[in-house]
């Protein structure tokens, strides 16, 4: 049944394809619709496909299926190769389970916009592309789908291009990964130099003849490239723009999926990795700042998706913690579990926006509980799972991160205790500030028409004057990510080494290159025990201190506010001064100067050359015209003899 | 066997001279769909060429030798291998989609006879294996692209043709000379005339001198391409040249210059090329940056791409001085694919300029809300061009950055920031151009039926090559092999030396 892997991409491009002409026809809601089934038939054959590789065991669940040869040349050899190991699969199953959940979720939150129809077809290329990057059996073929998927997340960060904004970031979301991609390109180079081969199948064993200096460099070559991807240091200014996209896009690509992409690659290149320690603790470090430094900014936010997005770079940052320090399982554990929570928290927070007009401000809103009852449990349930509160999903798998890094380095875990303490927080005062509190949403606007149309956002019902709570369409899916934020712990249960199905599950793909837990059981329990009182403090400061009172200047340093003014130190030290250079070379250098030297050039080697001096006249033009009378002379001469 | 060769030469001359002998008076139409059928049927005999045309053999194939000028010592010989098989596809392909989708409805008999002509020349310089056939095949490119400037062109029509003639003319001037020297040269040593390449490959020339001819070759190619810093004119031509023109400009001649690198720069002197690979090599890379820097600060449609041509350009001339397999296959397969995604994308300004009458960036606005398979359409053309893998322009720019890294790595370091510029300035203009919001709200007519149709054939070869490019591949590679072989080099990585996993790379 393994063999069914190549339906899995089949389905979504297939969608894309009838899609593309098609959907405009089709229109709402049918287009969703046969968006939404192509994604779950795909998440059927992942199931089928799993079943089978079950039942298989050891080094038989590596299975390679070679579609095509895509292209030979010299001792390159790349195929259009799927490959199926626990890992892929693992990345499969919830890329297109999350998928199709967010699919349906759409038809709902997408219904009125005048391009319903090309929302589908770019999602259906997202997971099409999302699915090659996972199942690629090589790292250029990888790159497609890294690639893919970056394009699609241009083309739906900037689905309402009308907006500047959106457009604006649509672009710098493509041109940060840009940078990353660099990174990328560098790292396979590399490894094909010293290995000889791209293909996963023989690199890993090929790749022991690697030094520890050229194993480092590409593991930090493709460290840059999962740092664009996956919104890390230095790079993650993109992650939060994206919010700009229409909310599932968010949820989808800039929480569950793509920004995942990196923390899959680092852990598919695990063996090299293991080679790099010196990389490995660069990883980790970036990863541990990365998640702190996010989540000080997520505490000063006030856009309800900015907050989330800060949320996810720091959770990503997690990600990485773990991978630098070997725990690649725990690592996708708490992908996994992240998918959950964090795309039921942004598909949450898209029905909030829905409800509220697209009304974005959480200083503006406020006692929402009483009026959406499933949005608002849903949406704590998410809170307390991010939060690592027992027994939610989130505690298990952070948990599991904390440990391995205490374990790495205690200092390392400090930072990352703190961040957990400060994720409980800034999700806290999101709740209190959207669910609790007073209805500032009529106060502040004074009128019964809350918040702007801005977005272009489901126009037309702008006669609601209170919120309300979202259409089925929506809810359900909120519920059906809430009962696995709540329940995606039990895929790895620390008790006994027969409740840690994820690890069972994916030791064989990593072997030697994950660490062994060597921490004592007392260790390990008091850890777990400070997991869950992190989790308490975060939650009742943000009970305490947000729950009635919602204007606080001085919890939210404008510092925090601009995000340690990241962006705009980038603004003023590379955007604006390479814009400025890019036009003088435009209009002064290219035009004026280089011009100019190479005619002055040219004509000083005409003069100075012997062969020409005889017919040089001064002028480069009659010079050029004698010339061209010579070649036609000869050229007649040649035809006459020809024809004679 | 069908003289295909000589067919897809003197076809269009023919043609190209009945149309200057045919009244001028004939209705317009007349002119134009002799021209388009004439490029229909020069396609389908190139393509019937390619059906014939034995795959895994690096050798020239269809070689048509017959004596010329026999006092000279100059012979009418061509053929064809697989190096020269994907580019004379090109041409008759570019020109059957020019015809097609940006005819000029001005004086059409003129039009079309240039055109056929300059067809016949591109195709002719491809297959020639003379010198000096060559050479004249080569030149005679700048006529009827000369002509065809400045009679269809924009406002600065006359001066942009000027500049293109004297400066692409000039570098021909260093190659003509270098042909000459080396011609008796080979008299002296041998004391047999011959413009034949295959004879003269074998002349003996001393270090000195096989330098200082390359240079004067690589002149002209150079010019052609363009390389950096010899483009000045591009911008200019590329600007000011009508539609159909420019796609050939761009997409075509460009690659005269570095199949004459290939061709003769690697053949008539692989020792020079190779000392010398690292100054054009610096050239290219320069260029691709230079190229990208300009590019992002252009505001005219037409000139921004004309600088990611130059930056393309230095991918391809980067891959061919590397040297080395995946550097060579990337290299010409580029060429194709630069030629594809650059027409597709000067037709498609071209489409624009039609409606608006502007290819100014600050002028253009919201064609995206208005037209919006017009705008994914230019969209597929734009991810090629910025190499968006699963397209055309990856598989070339990933083969040549890779080919590059295997021998020079720190070349292909920095050529590699390319990959990130080609995003921004590329980007930048879609921006302004598709999704901005036209404020004066201005009329786009959405992409009709025939437009959609001339294009076609670009936008499905840049999903086909991206995702299976084996049979050009296929074509490309033994005749670099063979290439490889005639220049001997070999390149060895630890990983093809050292252990068992790879095999020898150049066989």
């Amino acid at each position: 049944m393994v063999s069914f892997v190549a339906l899995i991409p089949l389905f979504p491009i297939v969608g894309f394809f009838v899609l593309l002409p098609l959907g405009k026809k089709l229109g709402y809601p049918k287009a969703g619709w046969l968006g939404t089934t192509a994604i779950f038939l795909s998440f059927v054959a992942s199931v089928i496909t799993w079943v089978g590789l079950l039942a298989r065991t050891g080094t038989h669940r590596v299975f390679v299926d070679h579609l095509f040869t895509w292209m030979n040349v010299g001792s390159l050899k790349l195929g259009i190769d799927l490959y199926l190991d626990p890992l892929s699969m693992t990345m499969v199953l919830f890329v297109t389970g999350v998928a199709t959940i967010i699919h349906a979720y759409s038809i709902g939150y997408m219904k009125g916009d005048p391009r319903f129809h090309q929302f589908f077809v770019y999602l259906n290329l997202f997971v099409f592309s999302m699915i090659v990057l996972v199942l690629a059996g090589n790292i250029p073929l990888a790159f497609v789908g890294w690639e893919g998927v970056g394009a699609c997340s241009y083309f739906l960060i900037s689905f309402w291009y009308e907006k500047p904004s959106a457009a604006t970031a649509g672009k710098k979301a493509f041109i940060v990964n840009r940078i990353g991609d660099f990174g990328f390109l560098l790292g396979s180079f590399l490894l094909f130099y010293w290995v000889g081969t791209l293909n996963y199948a023989n690199l890993f064993g090929g790749h022991l003849i690697l030094s520890k200096g050229s194993a480092t460099a590409i593991a930090l070559l493709f460290f840059l490239g999962a740092a664009g991807k996956s919104a890390q240091l230095p790079l993650f200014t993109w992650l939060v723009d994206a919010m700009e996209g229409p909310t599932p896009v968010s949820a989808l690509i800039h929480a569950a999926t793509m920004v995942t992409a990196g923390v899959y690659l680092m852990a598919r290149l695990a063996p090299i990795l293991h080679l790099a320690p010196t990389a490995s603790m660069v990883i980790a470090i970036v990863g541990v700042l990365t998640a702190f430094i996010a989540a000080m900014a997520a505490t000063s936010q006030d856009d309800i998706k900015k907050v989330l997005a800060y949320s996810t770079v720091s959770q990503l940052g997690y990600m990485f913690l773990a991978v630098g320090s070997g725990a690649y399982v725990a690592a996708i554990f708490l992908m996994v579990t992240h998918a959950f929570y964090k795309a039921l928290l942004f598909l949450g927070s898209g029905s909030v926006i829905h409800s509220m007009h697209d009304e974005q401000d959480i200083k503006k809103m406020g006692r929402l509980r009483r009026y959406m009852p499933i949005t608002s449990v849903t949406f704590i349930i998410g809170w307390l799972s991010i939060a690592g509160f027992p027994p939610f999903s989130g505690f298990w798998s952070k948990g599991d991160v904390l440990t391995s890094a205490f374990q790495k380095s205690p200092f390392l875990w400090l930072i990352g205790a703190l961040t957990a303490i400060l994720t409980a927080y800034y999700m806290g005062r999101e709740v209190m500030l959207v669910f609790f509190g007073d209805a500032r949403w009529s106060a502040i606007s004074g009128s019964g028409h809350q918040g702007g149309h801005g977005a272009g956002e489901h126009e037309g019902d702008m006669h609601v004057s209170a919120p309300h709570e979202s259409p089925r369409i929506m809810t359900l899916p909120l519920i059906i990510l809430a009962v696995l934020a709540v329940l995606g712990g039990l895929l790895n249960l620390p008790f006994a080494s027969s409740t840690r199905f994820l690890e069972n599950w994916l030791t064989p793909v990593f072997g030697t290159a994950l660490v062994a837990n060597s921490l004592s059981g007392t260790a390990q329990v008091v850890l777990g025990a400070m997991d869950a009182v992190f989790a308490v403090i975060g939650i009742s400061l943000a009970w305490s201190l947000w729950r009635t009172n919602w204007d606080q200047p001085n919890l939210e340093p404008a510092l925090l506010k601009r995000a340690w003014g990241i962006d705009l130190a980038y603004d003023a030290v590379f955007a604006r001064p390479s814009t400025a250079l890019a036009l003088k070379m435009d209009t002064v250098v290219d035009r004026k100067i280089v011009d100019g030297v190479v005619v002055l050039v040219a004509t000083a080697i005409a003069k100075l050359s012997g062969v020409l001096r005889k017919i040089q006249t001064g002028y480069v033009r009659s010079y050029a015209l004698g010339i061209a009378f010579g070649a036609v002379i000869l050229l007649g001469y040649a035809v006459i003899k020809a024809g004679g | 066997m069908f003289p295909y060769l000589n067919v897809l030469i003197i076809l269009p001359v023919v043609a190209s001279l009945v149309l200057a002998i045919l009244p001028k008076s004939l209705n317009p139409k007349v002119f134009r769909n002799l021209g388009r059928g004439l490029a229909l049927v020069v396609f389908a005999i190139s393509v019937a060429m390619a059906a014939q045309f034995k795959v895994g053999f690096g050798g020239f194939q269809m070689v048509s030798v017959h004596s010329w000028i026999p006092t000279f010592g100059i012979s009418w010989s061509l053929g064809v291998d697989g190096i020269s098989l994907v580019l004379v596809l090109l041409t008759s392909l570019l020109f059957l989609v020019a015809l097609f989708g940006a005819a000029e409805n001005k004086d059409e008999k003129a039009y079309v006879a240039w055109m056929l002509l300059l067809e016949a020349a591109c195709i002719g310089s491809f297959l020639a294996l003379d010198l000096f056939g060559f050479f004249l095949l080569f030149e005679l490119t700048l006529i009827p692209t000369y002509f065809l400037i400045g009679n269809w062109g924009f406002k600065n029509r006359g001066k942009a043709a000027v500049k293109f003639f004297v400066y692409t003319f000039l570098g021909s001037a260093f190659m003509l000379v270098g042909i000459l020297s080396l011609v008796f040269i080979h008299q002296a040593t041998t004391g047999h005339l011959t413009f034949e390449l295959a004879q003269l490959t074998k002349t003996t020339l001393s270090s000195a001198t096989a330098k200082w001819l390359f240079l004067a070759f690589t002149a002209a190619f150079a010019v052609k391409a363009p390389v950096f810093p010899f483009h000045t004119w591009s911008p200019d031509a590329y600007g000011e040249a009508p539609t159909s023109t420019v796609m050939i400009l761009a997409g075509v001649m460009a690659k005269l210059g570095t199949y004459g690198m290939i061709r003769f720069d690697f053949q008539l002197f692989p020792a020079a090329a190779k000392s010398l690979a690292p100054i054009l090599m610096t050239l290219a890379v320069i260029g691709i940056v230079y190229g990208a820097i300009v590019a992002s600060g252009e505001k005219d449609l037409k000139r921004l791409i004309a600088y990611s041509s130059l930056s393309h350009m230095g991918f391809i001339v980067l891959g061919l001085f590397a040297l080395s397999t995946q550097g060579l296959s990337g290299a010409v397969l580029q060429m194709v694919n630069h030629g594809l995604y650059t027409a597709g994308m000067f037709l498609l300004v071209g489409l624009i300029y039609e409606r608006h009458k502007s290819t100014d960036t600050n002028v253009l606005s919201g064609i995206q809300a208005k037209a919006p398979i017009f705008a994914g359409v230019f969209t597929l053309v734009m991810m090629a061009s910025i190499g968006v893998p699963g397209l055309n322009g990856f598989v070339g720019e990933f083969l040549i950055l890779l080919g590059t890294f295997v021998t020079h790595r720190w070349w292909a370091v920095v050529a590699a920031t390319g990959v990130i510029f080609s995003a921004i300035y590329l980007l930048w203009a879609y921006q302004k151009v598709f999704h901005r919001k036209d404020e004066a709200d201005r009329p786009f007519a959405e992409i009709k039926k025939s437009e959609f149709l001339a294009i076609a054939p670009i936008l499905i070869l840049i999903v086909f090559i991206g995702v299976y490019p084996r049979p050009f591949l296929d074509r490309i590679d033994p005749s670099v092999h063979t290439l490889m072989r005639q220049m001997s080099v070999t390149y060895t990585t630890p990983a093809t030396s050292g252990s068992a996993i790879g095999s020898g790379v150049s066989k």
